[in-house]
């Protein structure tokens, strides 16, 4: 394992050393997916490559959104938009463990120093229609990551199986940083001609989509418009699998899942206005679930779903 | 004899699950051994966080030669027969022998089963074992299909004999046994290899690994009462956190930490349940104040800075977890502060079960329910009422959204904290009680008239809509309901006619689920009242419905019809759940049942009394030997009557008693019934069992000087009917009919 024997001292140097810890391991670094999701597991790069025969390996942050944890950017450790750092390897390397203990040593945690535990943690989504048998990891008590090994995705059982890590980056950062509120943590380089805090850059939108989630969001739009992404979903992977103008195979399952992940979010949004009972809840959830089955169903029967033509 | 070592070892196996694990480990190998021949002096098995290890020692080194012999058909058989014998032995003619038997000449086939070497056998048991362990939950991983608790990386199993240690070869979907294993994640130095079960736990102990959980927790344990001792403190004992916390470490080093002054003034189950809950701390007491103000945390290593940094970590995470406790606490106060009315409506959102509609409902039916039962006790309606109403208000609680287990403790705090008065206050922590057999009951009155009305109302619910216990399945804990309803009017003497209080309640439900409304709903909540008034549902109906327009009627029997017999169903449960439980405080089943058969058998104390008063008796030699008096009668009467085609019931006349005895019978019985009657009356079962004592001499003098079937029909006659009077008083006191022996 690489020493790193400096402390990073800022948010994005963290982010940056798993970067370069997960290039140097070999996993594609991918960007942010470019929609609202509330977890890293949804980017297509997690939900839909966990499916199917082909290796696959990817590490990216990803931008989460949870309507209902927003504080006003008042409370040290909650927010309603935050970062995931999200590592996917499939099949699962019999290393993985001291990969993942590897990543800690590149962020500065010094192992000779501090107690890494496995604490049992089964995953569940039922938005997904996804499980996982793992570990919450605790670094001296606290839960730094979650460490699962996917077992059904989409209703699809796993086979390979993904060995998957995510990192809640911030509350990470703020115990590596040794900082108490989220606000305070240095975003970028504390002698940095201009130097950010966390709370420069977030304090102010925290606020705003606290108000908006809470308040202001339009419940009869977003009823509306869950119920068009529900829809299109259902139409986009109803169309033919050959295409009529090129007369290719094309199954669209991933147009399909951006409306499985819109209407997820929206789903959100709504039980952030409370506008959802805890009957309609389970209902809710349970039409989310349908649509990201279906688009497991149609990833299957893609070429990177390991499909192979006759 | 060689000795066998086992280990299977993986990543992090769950806390919960290594126990058992260790344990059907150890039971699989060493079934699977045996029947296959190989017995052995003893086993023992361990678990830690990565491996489950299994020790056997004085094995068979092979399994024995197993012989067999199979009879087969005559020498001299026809041919058919003797092949068929050699096609099923699988054997050739010149492999057969010849021997004598009773029937002449006749084929034997001898079949040697040769032994087998222990590896061999090893290597089959412990593969199918790995192949079908009964893990609670089990998963796959990379690319294989073996399935383990986690993924499972190594198998050491090694046969040692005095020569030495030998590797036990097998390979378990690409995972090659081998000699060799490693220590602690963070403390070991690397794999080493092992030639017995005494050097494999030298080597892991120093490689920083204690194989027992035993010697684990016991470490724990010193190590910490000692360190709070120091203090002057003393650790809160929790053997289920024990348990949990030495699967969770290989090499446990026991560190203390302080509690931020500004949260010492949480709750002290708050503390303990959110260190509990989230860091798995023990917490630590001040005996002199009886506050929480330290806690110990258990690491899974030793540092160089001796556990600095982990605890200050650690310090840090339970502040930022008791800042959330303190916020939901003070959040809490101030909603209870203003009534908890803020609680109680949001209860009218949530399901508590889809057929039995919202919680505020149920908890409007308790409410109802309670001031009914309210003077039974002696306790004001209202307060019984206000009791019910705020009892569940905690569950909309930040803190009892957090901390389920909290429920009613909460409750109780917030009710002082609303100003409520104290009954109202413990009442929303007491009702829940009794949960299991040997909990407590609740201890005031205002408690227990909520927790019966609680507990009345889910069972009449759930029979209401048929969801009863079945089998092992109870998933609404009604058999625990039901025992705490008898438990509490037991502990409490309280005398209560159950039937009344189901039957209207199973009514409520009833009227719940039906679509009734407008006259028919009016007739029927008459009907609840006059219940309420005068107990008796039969007559209940008659009269609603003598008053009834037609249509209403219809309705009202449609919706009443069901109950009486889910009623008596219920109360059948109830005198179920009763014998359970008296059965197991040492009273005879045939006892209790004799007077569950009895009128008024829905008022519990009074059946118990009865049932207590009658074991007594019947354990005494006079009760024993009334009972035979009270049978004999009873038989020669029986037949009598079936014979005669007529039942002896009345007009036995001391005036055709032919002899002494029987004179004196009619004496004695006069006497009885004299003191017998009374003593019912008053419920001094005690005082008419014994007056049904005095009975036994004279009936026995009875029975030994006369015969009852005498020749003249009048005198014969007579004597039957003063044997049915032996019955009838006998029988006012318990159906003695049903006590065996």
């Amino acid at each position: 394992m690489a020493e790193t024997s400096v402390k990073p001292r800022s948010f994005q140097e963290i982010i940056l050393r798993l970067q370069a810890y997960w290039a140097a391991q070999g996993c594609a670094i991918m960007q942010p997916y470019d929609m609202e999701v509330g977890a890293g597991t949804f980017h297509p790069a997690t939900t839909l490559r966990s499916l199917g025969t082909r290796a696959w390996a990817a590490a990216y942050v990803q931008p989460s959104r949870r309507p209902t944890d927003g504080r006003y950017g008042e409370n040290p450790n909650r927010l309603q938009h935050y970062y995931q750092y999200q590592v996917l390897i499939k099949p699962s390397p019999a290393n993985l463990q001291d990969l993942y203990l590897g990543s800690l040593q590149a962020i500065g945690i010094d192992m000779d120093l501090h107690d890494i535990r496995f604490v049992e943690d089964d995953w569940e989504s039922p938005t997904l229609g996804a499980w996982g048998l793992g570990w919450e990891v605790w670094c001296d008590g606290m839960e730094v990551s979650q460490f699962t090994y996917f077992q059904q995705v989409g209703g699809h059982d796993c086979h390979p199986v993904s060995g998957e890590l995510t990192y809640g980056l911030e509350r990470l950062a703020m115990y590596v940083l040794g900082v108490d509120h989220v606000m305070d943590m240095p975003f970028n380089a504390p002698d940095a001609p201009i130097a950010l805090t966390y709370g420069d850059v977030f304090r102010q939108t925290e606020q705003e989509y606290s108000r908006f989630n809470f308040d202001t969001a339009n419940t009869e739009m977003l009823l509306k418009h869950f119920e068009e992404a529900e829809a299109e979903c259902e139409a986009i992977l109803s169309a033919e699998h050959v295409d009529p103008k090129t007369g290719k195979r094309i199954i669209m399952a991933h147009p399909a899942y951006d409306q499985c992940i819109k209407a997820s979010h929206l789903f959100n949004l709504l039980d952030a206005r409370g506008v959802i009972s805890v009957t309609e809840r389970q209902a809710y959830i349970g039409r989310v679930r349908a649509l990201a089955k279906q688009c497991a169903d149609a990833f299957v029967q893609t070429e990177a779903g390991g499909w192979a033509a006759e | 004899m060689p000795d066998l070592l086992i280990e299977l070892f993986s990543e992090e196996i769950p806390a919960r699950m290594q126990a058992k694990a260790a344990e059907d480990l150890r039971a699989r190998v060493t079934d699977g051994l045996v029947e296959a021949g190989l017995t052995y002096a003893s086993a023992a098995a361990f678990s830690t966080p990565r491996r489950l290890t299994l020790t056997v020692e004085g094995l068979l080194d092979r399994s024995p030669t197993l012989r067999e012999e199979r009879k087969g058909p005559r020498v001299d058989a026809p041919e058919q027969a003797i092949e068929g014998f050699l096609r099923g032995a699988g054997l050739t003619r010149d492999q057969l022998v010849e021997r004598d038997d009773k029937k002449g000449r006749v084929f034997f086939a001898v079949v040697e089963k040769p032994g087998r070497p222990a590896a061999e056998i090893v290597a089959e048991v412990l593969e199918a074992t790995i192949r079908n362990f009964p893990w609670p939950k089990s998963m796959r991983w990379g690319a294989g299909s073996l399935r383990w608790v986690r993924p499972l990386h190594s198998i050491l199993c090694i046969l040692t004999t005095e020569a030495g240690a030998e590797v036990v070869p097998m390979d378990v979907d690409g995972i090659v046994s081998g000699n060799t294993t490693q220590g602690h994640r963070f403390m070991g130095s690397g794999r080493f290899s092992v030639n017995g079960f005494d050097d494999y736990t030298a080597k892991l102990k120093r490689d920083h690994v204690i194989l027992s959980a035993t010697d684990r927790a016991e470490a724990i344990w010193h190590d910490a009462t000692n360190m709070a001792f120091a203090a002057g403190l003393e650790v809160v004992e929790d053997r289920g956190l024990l348990a949990e916390v030495s699967g969770l470490v290989e090499w446990p080093v026991v560190l203390m930490g302080q509690i931020g002054e500004e949260f010492l003034g949480l709750p002290p189950e708050v503390l303990q349940t959110s260190m509990k809950e989230h860091q798995k701390f023990f917490s630590v007491k001040n005996p002199k104040t009886g506050r929480i103000e330290r806690f110990i945390t258990v690491a899974n290593r030793e540092t160089t800075d001796h556990g600095k940094t982990i605890l200050a970590g650690n310090q840090k995470v339970l502040s930022a977890r008791l800042s959330d406790a303190k916020f939901f606490w003070e959040n809490d106060l101030r909603v209870a502060k203003k009534g908890m009315s803020e609680w109680t409506d949001r209860l009218s959102n949530v399901t508590f079960h889809n057929k039995l509609g919202t919680q505020a409902a149920r908890i409007d039916r308790i409410a109802a329910l309670a001031r009914e039962i309210a003077p039974v006790l002696g306790v004001e309606a209202g307060l019984a009422q206000q009791a019910a109403q705020v009892a569940k208000a905690d569950l909309s609680s930040e803190m009892v959204y957090e901390f389920p287990e909290l429920q009613g403790l909460m409750g109780r705090y917030y009710a002082e904290a609303a100003g409520l008065p104290q009954a109202v206050a413990n009442a929303c922590q007491q009702h829940y009680a009794p949960l299991g057999p040997s909990d407590d009951v609740p201890s005031e009155a205002v408690s227990s008239i909520v927790a019966l009305a609680d507990k009345l109302d889910t069972l009449t619910g759930f029979w209401a809509i048929d969801e009863k216990p079945t089998g092992s399945k109870d998933p609404f804990a009604l058999r625990r309901a039901a025992l705490g309803v008898i438990r509490i009017i037991l502990s409490g003497d309280i005398r209560v006619n159950l039937d009344r209080f189901i039957d209207s309640q199973l009514l409520k439900h009833h009227i719940n689920q039906s679509d009734a409304e407008g006259d028919s709903l009016d007739a029927l909540n008459a009907m609840l009242d006059e219940i309420a008034d005068h107990g008796v549902f039969g007559a209940a109906l008659e009269t609603v419905l003598q008053s009834a327009q037609s249509a209403t009627r219809e309705t009202v029997q449609a919706v009443t019809g069901p109950v009486p017999d889910i009623s008596a169903d219920l109360l059948a449960f109830f005198h179920d759940r009763l014998k359970v439980y008296l059965r197991d405080q040492g009273l005879r089943h045939d006892v209790i049942d004799a007077c569950l058969s009895m009128p008024g058998n829905d008022d519990l104390t009074l059946l118990v009394k009865r049932a207590q008063a009658l074991g007594e008796f019947l354990s005494s030699d006079d009760g024993e030997n009334l009972l035979q008096g009270f049978k004999r009668a009873n038989n020669i009467l029986t037949q009598a009557e079936a014979k005669d085609g007529v039942e002896y019931s009345y007009g036995a006349d001391v005036k055709f008693a032919e002899t002494v005895v029987e004179k004196a019978l009619f004496a004695a019985l006069d006497a009885a019934e004299a003191q017998i009657a009374p003593a019912m009356g008053g419920e001094d079962f005690e005082g008419a069992m014994r007056a049904m004592a005095s009975l036994r001499a004279p009936i026995d003098a009875f029975f030994e000087g006369v015969q009852v079937n005498s020749d003249n029909e009048i005198v014969r006659r007579n004597r039957l009917n003063l044997l049915s009077r032996i019955r009838t008083i006998c029988l006012s006191v318990a159906d003695l009919n049903r006590i065996e022996g």
